[in-house]
């Protein structure tokens, strides 16, 4: 295997695997606070399968030669990036929808394609990704229908909600292909099968409808049909604002990585206690 | 820093009568603990109904670079298929 395309790989999937797993706190953050049983065990599901993830996502990375821990190492001492979405904060119940609806929908956007790349650990683990996360998007769509037949205070939440997480979510596709330093050579590898644009318009175009038949209205004046390419024109995205969110100004990035590390040392106990019953274990399976 | 957990190979028996397969690793201290991050990570929906896990160290496999040294020989004794023998049309059940 070449270098090079190890590395690319290598990098992709344990910033992948490490969006999953900071991609537990915005919603984690809302499970003892949701509105019904219903809702929280839904929420304590779909967290845990990002949990799942992840763990799907590290244990094909490794096959590549980094070991979990020096993955782990590189989340916590900052070194390794993860989705910016997760910088943002989850302020009212309805961004529990927006999430669920846009950021899990635009991941998906992202994963079919990747169920055909050209590293087969890493489709792998894809296809059950994208099996999994397509409950994710329901239930986060199912959150805000609701919302948007409620009162007239739940509906101004969910567009609330809606007008914060839009352009966010447009970003996680990526600077425009012209500005993507590693598009070219991620398609010649094929671990990329389609472009961050190509994928940033499917999304605009499906997205759009489903927020229109819920009387959500998309926050961006410039946004029309465009019969003759079939699609959305849409308006220039804030590129300033995703860099600043790039290097580590996101509205909560600081709190995320706290959360992460404080997790990681607060439940070491825990490593250590299983460490020492596998010793005790192992001793006296010998003196047997 | 301790190191990473020994990895643990997953088979999972989708249902009674089929056999387990391979669906992916776990990190874990030992067995027991093994099958538990097993279950949680890969049977969340109803994947199966029994689960083996087996210490990644302990898989031997064949060496890819040497594939065709070790399956070439198979592949020149096309007479171990049954279409390799023509029969007449008129002799049934065979």
């Amino acid at each position: 295997m070449p270098d090079a395309y190890r590395r690319t790989l290598t990098r992709q999937m344990s910033q992948h695997a490490h969006s999953e797993i900071v991609g537990m706190l915005p919603e984690g953050n809302w499970i003892g606070r949701a509105p019904s049983l219903r809702r929280k065990a839904i929420l304590l599901a779909k967290v845990q399968d990002e949990a799942g993830h992840g763990l799907y996502l590290y244990s094909a990375a490794e096959t590549l030669g980094t070991s979990r821990e020096e993955m782990i190492e590189a989340l916590h001492s900052g070194k390794a990036k993860y989705s910016t979405i997760f910088n943002y904060p989850t302020v009212t119940w309805a961004d529990i929808g927006a999430i669920g609806w846009l950021v899990d929908g635009a991941a998906i956007m992202n994963q079919v394609p990747l169920q055909r790349t050209s590293y087969g650990p890493y489709a792998r683990a894809m296809v059950r990704v994208c099996k999994e996360e397509s409950f994710h998007q329901r239930q986060g769509y199912e959150i805000m229908m609701h919302l948007c037949s409620g009162t007239h205070e739940q509906k101004r939440m969910a567009q609330d909600a809606f007008n914060r997480w839009w352009w966010p979510s447009l970003m996680m596709f990526g600077p425009p292909d012209e500005n993507s330093p590693n598009t070219a050579q991620s398609m010649r590898w094929r671990i990329k099968r389609e472009t961050n644009d190509e994928l940033r318009q499917k999304f605009v175009d499906i997205t759009v409808p489903q927020a229109e038949a819920i009387g959500l209205t998309i926050p961006d004046p410039a946004l029309a049909w465009n019969e003759a390419k079939g699609g959305y024109d849409f308006g220039e995205i804030d590129w300033e604002e995703f860099y600043a969110v790039v290097r580590g100004e996101g509205p909560v990035a600081k709190e995320r990585m706290k959360a992460r590390r404080d997790a990681w040392e607060q439940n070491a106990w825990v490593r250590e206690a299983a460490d020492a019953y596998a010793a005790k274990r192992a001793e006296k399976r010998r003196a047997a | 820093m301790p190191k990473d957990w020994p990895l643990w190979e997953v088979f999972v028996r989708s249902k009674g009568g089929l056999s387990h397969r391979h669906v992916g690793s776990v990190h874990a201290p030992d067995p027991e603990i093994a099958l538990r991050h097993a279950r949680d990570t890969y049977t969340r929906r109803m994947e199966g109904v029994s689960l083996w896990v087996v210490p990644s160290a302990s898989i031997i496999a064949s060496d890819p670079s040497e594939d065709a040294a070790m399956f070439d020989p198979a592949e020149d004794k096309i007479y171990r298929h049954p279409t390799f023998y023509n029969i007449p049309d008129h002799i049934k059940h065979i």
